[in-house]
């Protein structure tokens, strides 16, 4: 019941309240255009989705420039679908992993050795996996490619959330159990709020490696299969097929444009909204802005059109399954759960013990000591590549990167672009490369390769940036009253200053070449094929040939140099920097 | 009937005993044997230094953790976990940063399935009693330490508790805001407008206590028990002047520094353990240096009554005790009835330039620290006059926690190189007899 006042004077107060709050504004207009448009286009894109394979061999991906908005369409729904099974993947794995003991056995190892396996090398089986299951649909192909994408992302984001559940400051633990807050308000009130901040920094990263993978994956051959999925990287594809360089270029700026709208469009947004949830006590100086975001904030219409969501929220907050209790916390971990945790990890070990023996039997049915010994060979090739390629990306990155970040105004026009570039899929420029070996008649062994690191040197430079841009105002000063200059200022002072954030920028650097090997080391322009030796070499042949032995074994082989490189050089590495070399 | 009710306790501890595993070497006790009764109508304070086991023992009573031996009842039942006559306040407000004051206030009664129009009316006259009106919409990182904890005050009575437990809830103010706080609370109180039975608050501020409780439980260290409770009969509001008031404060401090009963002899110092085995607390030689020459000068002349001692410098007990307490041990200092006094040796290091300062505080290192008079000769003895770290460390958690030992190790290099009686090489984890010249 409303309570309206009896004065014509009231009454038109009220009324005014209720036009100024319900009738829309300008910002409304626009934010109503986005959200119609976003759901018009879904609405339309996973609609095509579903249609049948012969839909797609009737009418097949063709070079018409008019086509290019709906590739682009297709493209962008199916890197949306791929990070919100990584979201909710990263939800319940994670989530488990921090609050089971046992589950946290298996699962962070497993997720260790996920990061390292060559996501690409997945494609041949599931590839087959999915168009099994919707035989006819291509929805399979459509899996294929969603997986693939996901297996990008998630294993980061899933870590990333994983260390926020396992330090979620101990006051805020105890004022929840101490409300007797249910498992399901606890994770929305204070879990998964706590964890924003980083889960959405990592999903960032995440889509920015996506984009490499969809268009890696949206033309696909293995074996006899070969799937065209409507999108950017089948254009592409196909341009490169038929040698077709206008058509290449329009690919890369349909991809540019994509990139940019992604970003102002769904992650600007996001990220001024996570800095809300920043778990820290004093208001910061720079937040991060986003247009987007401050029309939906100013919408009124908008905000009352969204009240009964709202409402929804505030009900499902109520709902509980433990029935109201939650125990205290013993200190002490008793016997009987220390023995089921060891049969446990025995349990674990054995399994693992035979699923490696299964991998090893199926390999060795097939293939001799000789494919190991080459599969090794390639590995090592590749191994010098990816060692030398950083560590000229560095000596050329870090420079730059120091020089443009101990200049704020620059450093603020340069970052953005730091980071469009690191998203920008790098297997977009190929062709431009190969038609310059081709017709320059160069080594492709040695100029194949700089193509690894064409995508991820981005990582080494903005990271490099970020460090130069944070590094203390006082010790700069304090640098330069004391005359210290060239060599011993690299040397004593910024170097160790941007430590940390170069080894940040290293390894996400070295790990996304290690994957860009696959696509890197075999490169084709029409029927011009150039293929440098090496182990990214090795499993593209295999998966085009459908030799899943070869695949098997040139994925392990892979993941092993990964872990160990990772091992014995990234970690200490960064072990070190975070022990020695931290500023703050 | 009603005064039956009012006399029977609402929260009983019994026997309440802490022990944590440390590894292969047994259990380390933080709480041993705690008896405590608190009845309604009263405000119970729980005194004593960081490491007495006293927020441990609150965190128990709430039902946060599960105590290793003996038993709680609230209201006459056994707590298993947290229930719900029962608030927290916390030291660090424990806030969440992504809620807004009012949503903060309304959680515990989501928590509770309240519906939302219910739990606005209830937040909002919480917000009202407290005195944050106006703020209901700001977000904790716009608000002042003080306005902080009123929101912290505010979240714990809603939920009308029957038992208001506070984790040291002051300590992180600055003093007038603190002090501006604990008037508001205990006017609140005296009053009788918040809908609570009794009041348990962890402390290690002495005026505090005796300004607010009806009771204290002085907690003594290693392992956490209870040395002593006292009455504050005073009426409110208590004037920190009234010479009742101070001689109660200084009766505490008397208490809190004078050695216990049996242990008494065995001790060397207020520290626990023996010997090598002694567990350190980790002081800056600065402040050592700076005491010394505190209590030398006027008006002081060397020697300090405690609370006046405490006032002057600004310094809580968790702070001032340490360090008094490491002079006590290197004799650079005694420590008796609530009085810092310095000895020959303190007064003349006073009165030293910074090398000869250096040479007496090796001196006592070598005669009083065993733990640093064994490092120095196990180095002696070694031709490259070397030694790893973890040796003795190893050797230490043979008697103590393993944080405990790297602590002491820590507490023992700070003092070995102010003395330049051995150095360490942090890089190598080694102790070495070379400095760098």
């Amino acid at each position: 019941m409303v309570f309206l006042p009896n004065d014509r004077h009231g009454q038109s107060a009220v009324a005014a309240f209720l036009r100024a709050r319900l009738l829309p504004n300008r910002h409304d207009l626009i934010a109503f255009a986005l959200v119609i448009a976003a759901i018009a286009l879904v609405l339309h894109g996973t609609h095509d989705m579903r249609a049948s394979m012969e839909a797609l061999s009737n009418a097949p991906v063709s070079l018409d420039i008019g086509h290019l908005p709906e590739y682009a369409l297709r493209t962008t729904l199916r890197m949306f679908a791929a990070i919100i099974a990584s979201l909710i993947f990263t939800f319940i794995i994670a989530t488990l992993a921090a609050k089971s003991r046992r589950a946290e056995l298996v699962i962070i190892p497993a997720l260790d050795i996920l990061q390292s396996v060559p996501v690409l090398g997945f494609l041949t089986f599931t590839v087959t996996f999915f168009i099994g299951l919707f035989p006819g649909s291509q929805l399979g192909a459509e899996c294929a490619s969603i997986f693939a994408i996901f297996t990008a992302q998630a294993w980061n984001m899933a870590f990333s959330f994983y260390q926020s559940l396992r330090t979620v400051p101990r006051d805020l633990d105890e004022v929840s159990r101490s409300f007797g807050l249910s498992a399901w308000q606890r994770f929305w009130r204070l879990d998964a709020p706590f964890a924003a901040p980083g889960l959405v920094w990592n999903t960032m990263m995440s889509m920015s490696g996506g984009w490499f993978f969809v268009v890696a994956s949206e033309a696909i051959t293995v074996g006899n299969t070969t799937v065209q999925l409507p999108g950017i990287g089948s254009y592409l594809a196909l341009a490169i097929d038929q040698k077709n360089f206008s058509a290449v270029a329009w690919a890369v700026g349909a991809m540019a444009v994509l990139i940019l709208l992604y970003d102002q469009l769904l992650f600007r947004p996001i990220v001024a909204w996570a800095e809300k949830f920043r778990f820290e006590q004093t208001a910061s100086q720079d937040k991060p802005r986003s247009w987007v975001y401050n029309i939906m904030l100013r919408t009124r219409l908008m905000k009352w059109l969204t009240v009964p969501f709202g409402w929804m929220w505030d009900r499902l907050m109520l709902v509980r399954f433990d029935g109201g209790k939650t125990a205290a916390q013993s200190t002490s971990v008793s016997r009987a759960s220390g023995i089921i945790d060891r049969i446990w990890l025995i349990l674990v070990l054995a399994v693992t013990a035979w699923g490696a023996w299964i991998a090893f039997d199926y390999v060795h049915q097939t293939l001799s000591w000789g494919d190991a010994k080459e599969a090794f060979g390639g590995g090592l090739v590749t191994l010098l590549r990816v060692i030398i390629l950083i560590a000229v990306a560095s000596v050329i990155w870090v420079p730059i990167g120091v020089w443009i970040g101990l200049r704020p105004a620059v450093a603020e026009r340069v970052q953005p672009l730091a980071q469009f570039l690191a998203a920008f899929p790098a297997n977009v420029l190929f062709p431009f490369a190969v038609v310059a070996i081709v017709a320059t008649g160069a080594s492709p062994n040695i100029w194949l390769s700089p193509l690894m690191v064409l995508g991820t040197q981005w990582y080494i430079l903005f990271n490099v940036i970020a460090g130069a841009s944070a590094f203390p105002t006082d010790l700069k000063e304090a640098a330069s009253v004391y005359q210290i200059r060239s060599w011993t200022w690299w040397r004593r002072v910024i170097l160790p200053g941007i430590f940390p954030y170069y080894v940040t920028g290293a390894i996400t650097a070295s790990g996304g070449s290690w994957n860009a090997s696959i696509v890197a080391e075999v490169a084709s322009w029409g029927d011009t094929k150039l293929e440098a030796y090496g182990l990214g070499a090795y499993i593209a042949k295999a998966t085009e040939a459908g030799d899943f032995p070869r695949v098997v074994l040139g994925i392990a082989v892979m993941s092993l140099f990964v872990t160990l490189f990772n091992r014995t050089l990234w970690r200490p590495l960064y072990v070190y920097a975070e022990r020695r070399l931290r500023l703050d | 009937m009603d005064i039956i009710v009012k006399d029977s306790p609402l929260v009983t501890v019994k026997d309440v005993r802490q022990t944590y595993d440390k590894g292969a070497s047994g259990q380390l006790v933080v709480l041993d044997n705690v008896d405590l009764t608190l009845r309604p109508a009263e405000i119970v304070g729980l005194l004593g230094r960081s490491g007495s086991g006293k927020s441990t023992l609150l965190r128990a009573i709430a039902g946060l953790i599960r105590p290793s031996g003996g038993s709680v009842t609230f209201q006459g039942q056994p707590v298993t976990g947290p229930c719900s006559g029962v608030a927290v306040v916390f030291q660090s407000f424990a806030l969440f940063p992504w809620l807004s004051v009012l949503e903060n206030v309304e959680l515990g009664l989501e928590a509770q399935g309240v519906l939302p129009a219910e739990r606005r009316k209830r937040a909002l006259a919480a917000i009202d009693l407290i005195g944050l009106d106006g703020y209901e919409n700001a977000y904790p990182k716009e608000l002042s330490g003080g306005m902080r904890q009123r929101v912290g005050l505010a979240r714990a009575l809603v939920v009308h508790p029957k038992l208001l437990l506070m984790d040291e809830p002051f300590s992180a103010l600055d003093v007038l805001t603190a002090e501006t706080l604990r008037t508001d609370l205990l006017d609140l109180w005296c009053e009788g407008r918040m809908p609570i039975e009794a009041i348990l608050m962890v402390t290690h501020n002495i005026e505090e206590a005796v300004l607010m409780c009806d009771r204290i439980l002085i907690f003594g260290s290693n392992p956490g028990h209870v040395i002593g409770e006292i009455k504050v009969e005073l009426p409110q509001p208590r004037n920190r002047l009234d010479p009742a008031f101070r001689a109660l404060v200084e009766d505490i401090y008397a208490r809190m520094t004078t050695k216990t009963g049996a242990a008494a002899p065995a001790r060397d110092g207020l520290f626990p353990g023996t010997g090598i085995a002694m567990v350190l607390p980790r002081v800056s030689t600065n402040e050592l240096a700076g005491l010394i020459e505190t209590v030398a000068a006027t008006p002081y002349d060397g020697k300090a009554d405690l609370p006046p001692l405490a006032a002057d410098l600004r310094l809580g007990i968790d702070d001032l005790f340490p360090v008094a307490e490491t002079l006590q041990l290197l004799r650079f200092a005694e420590l008796e009835g609530g009085d810092l006094r310095l000895t020959a040796a303190g007064k003349r290091f006073a009165e030293s330039e910074v090398d000869e300062r250096k040479r007496q505080f090796a001196q006592q290192l070598a005669t009083y620290m065993p733990l640093a008079a064994h490092i120095r000769r196990i180095l002696d003895e070694r031709p490259s006059h070397k030694a790893p770290a973890r040796r003795f460390r190893d050797e230490l958690e043979d008697y103590m926690s393993e944080e405990h030992a790297a602590e002491t190790i820590k507490a023992i290099i700070s003092l070995a190189r102010y003395a330049e009686y051995f150095a360490y090489d942090e890089e190598a984890d080694l102790f070495t007899l070379e400095n760098p010249s």
